[in-house]
């Protein structure tokens, strides 16, 4: 007699008072009010009742949870119509209908429970491996046929150290003050007049500086004037010496010879200045 | 033993039936027709040739091992003259402690699944929790996907392994839902009879 806990439970509510399975009838014909129905009370007898039992009826037991939970889910839909949930829409006919088809439900599962169990013990002299892991497919990653000399050639040209980057761009160098001094004065000995910078064309701006390094240097021993007729105009270059070096003077003008030998200490030792300077 | 033997040497799919033989004796979960012939680099006709070879080799009283089709494919298990010695050595981890709960919750979702834990104890009537994480410990269930919208619950079904441990084919081995238990009008009715006799 598996509910028969259940059906036996006699109520003693405010609004009914009889057998718990007459509750349930008298609700789904609709005779009475689910509102007014106390369902702890409900659950209080029933509890009560399983505590004078030395044993407890686990399918009662189960049988009683999923009719009072039922009845408190109808109880629940009434006591909230405004609610937006399905329940809103169920009149009591059909709130009855859901409850009768939701334990159908529940015992078709349960007789499929019992199925499983006896085919369980129906199988119990099969026996078989079990493995940690079933299968493990491994996806097949197929590349590209490679050289293994390219890649190691790659890999060699990676790990060579880059090439020293060369730094000898951003270090000036100057030419020779004394190569210019020989040059004018090979010049001037030639012509008594020149441009500077018809004689400077074609050459860089360090060298056009040291050219004019090289005039200056000229001026102030008295070989040379320098003339401009205005800001920007060619600068003139005329001997100052007519025919041979005034006394005393150094340098002399450029005899072959000298001019072969390059300058004078003075001369050298000035362009060394310069050249340090302007490093 | 001999006789055996010759039967797969006599056949023209004998190297075959070896190799899928050894893919048996190797794998730990029921092999399909298609995997073995993915395999074997077969053809599944030629595959399942062999495979009826085999069946015919392994078999009950013939071979302490056999060869059975269950869960979707092709597995060996122990003959059950073998049982009662296996069970003395080998335990059974899956379904022992098999709760009434959890094969409540198991018939649910292999019926109804992929099903969520609310699905199961709205069916059932109470949590189902405890019961779920049993059976997806055990490997009798196992997670497919989520119900749709945002935070849907997680949804299980019933893994190869139930199937195996329950020597069913397939799911489609189960007994017709409509044809256990009692439907809704006859328990309504009942109600209605239960009444009418108290009132009278």
């Amino acid at each position: 007699m598996p509910a028969a806990p259940v059906r036996e439970l006699d109520l003693d509510l405010d609004a009914f008072e009889g057998p718990f399975d007459l509750l349930l009838t008298l609700l789904l014909r609709e005779e009475l009010e689910p509102g007014e129905v106390d369902v702890a009370a409900i659950v209080l007898a029933f509890v009560e009742r399983l505590a004078e039992r030395d044993e407890i009826d686990l399918e009662a037991c189960g049988e009683f949870l999923v009719l009072v939970s039922a009845l408190l889910e109808l109880k629940a839909r009434l006591l909230f119509p405004d609610e937006a949930a399905e329940p809103d829409a169920l009149e009591p006919e059909e709130a009855a209908e859901e409850l009768a088809r939701r334990l159908a439900e529940y015992r078709r599962m349960k007789e499929a429970a019992v199925w499983l169990a006896e085919r369980l013990a129906g199988e119990r002299d099969r026996w078989f491996r079990l493995g940690p892991a079933p299968l493990a497919p491994q996806p097949e990653r197929r590349l590209a046929s490679q050289d293994p000399n390219a890649l190691a050639a790659a890999v060699r040209a990676l790990a060579e150290p880059p090439p020293a980057v060369s730094l000898g761009h951003m270090a000036l160098r100057f030419p020779p003050v004394s190569q210019f001094l020989d040059r004018f004065r090979a010049l001037l000995s030639r012509r008594r007049v020149f441009d500077f910078e018809s004689e400077v064309t074609g050459l860089s701006r360090v060298e056009q500086a040291v050219a004019f390094l090289a005039l200056l240097e000229l001026r102030k021993g008295g070989e040379i004037a320098i003339s401009q007729a205005a800001p920007f105009a060619p600068i003139r270059i005329s001997r100052s010496w007519p025919a041979a070096a005034p006394a005393g003077r150094s340098p002399a003008p450029p005899a072959p010879q000298e001019h072969e030998e390059g300058f004078g200490p003075a001369d050298s030792e000035r362009i060394t200045t310069w050249t340090a300077r302007s490093a | 033993m001999d006789s055996t033997l010759r039967l797969i040497a006599t056949n023209p799919v004998d190297h075959l039936a070896r190799t899928v033989e050894a893919l048996l004796v190797v794998a730990s979960a029921p092999l399909s027709v298609a995997e073995i012939a993915e395999a074997t680099e077969d053809d599944p006709e030629r595959v399942e040739t062999a495979l009826g070879l085999l069946r015919e080799r392994f078999s009950e009283r013939r071979s302490g091992i056999v060869l059975e089709e269950v869960a979707g494919g092709f597995a060996f298990r122990a003959s059950r003259g073998a049982s009662g010695a296996c069970a003395r050595l080998f335990e059974r981890p899956i379904e022992r402690g098999l709760t009434q709960a959890a094969l409540e919750t198991l018939a649910v979702v292999a019926y109804l699944g992929p099903c969520s834990r609310p699905e199961v104890a709205r069916i059932r009537g109470v949590a189902a929790d405890s019961a779920v994480a049993s059976l997806v410990e055990r490997g009798l269930i196992s997670e497919a996907g989520r119900e749709s919208g945002p935070g849907g619950a997680v949804r299980y079904r019933t893994t190869p392994l139930f199937e195996r441990v329950f020597g069913l084919d397939s799911l489609a081995a189960l007994p017709r839902l409509d044809d256990l238990g009692a439907d809704s009008g006859r328990i309504r009715e009942r109600l209605l009879e239960v009444s009418a006799a108290r009132a009278s």
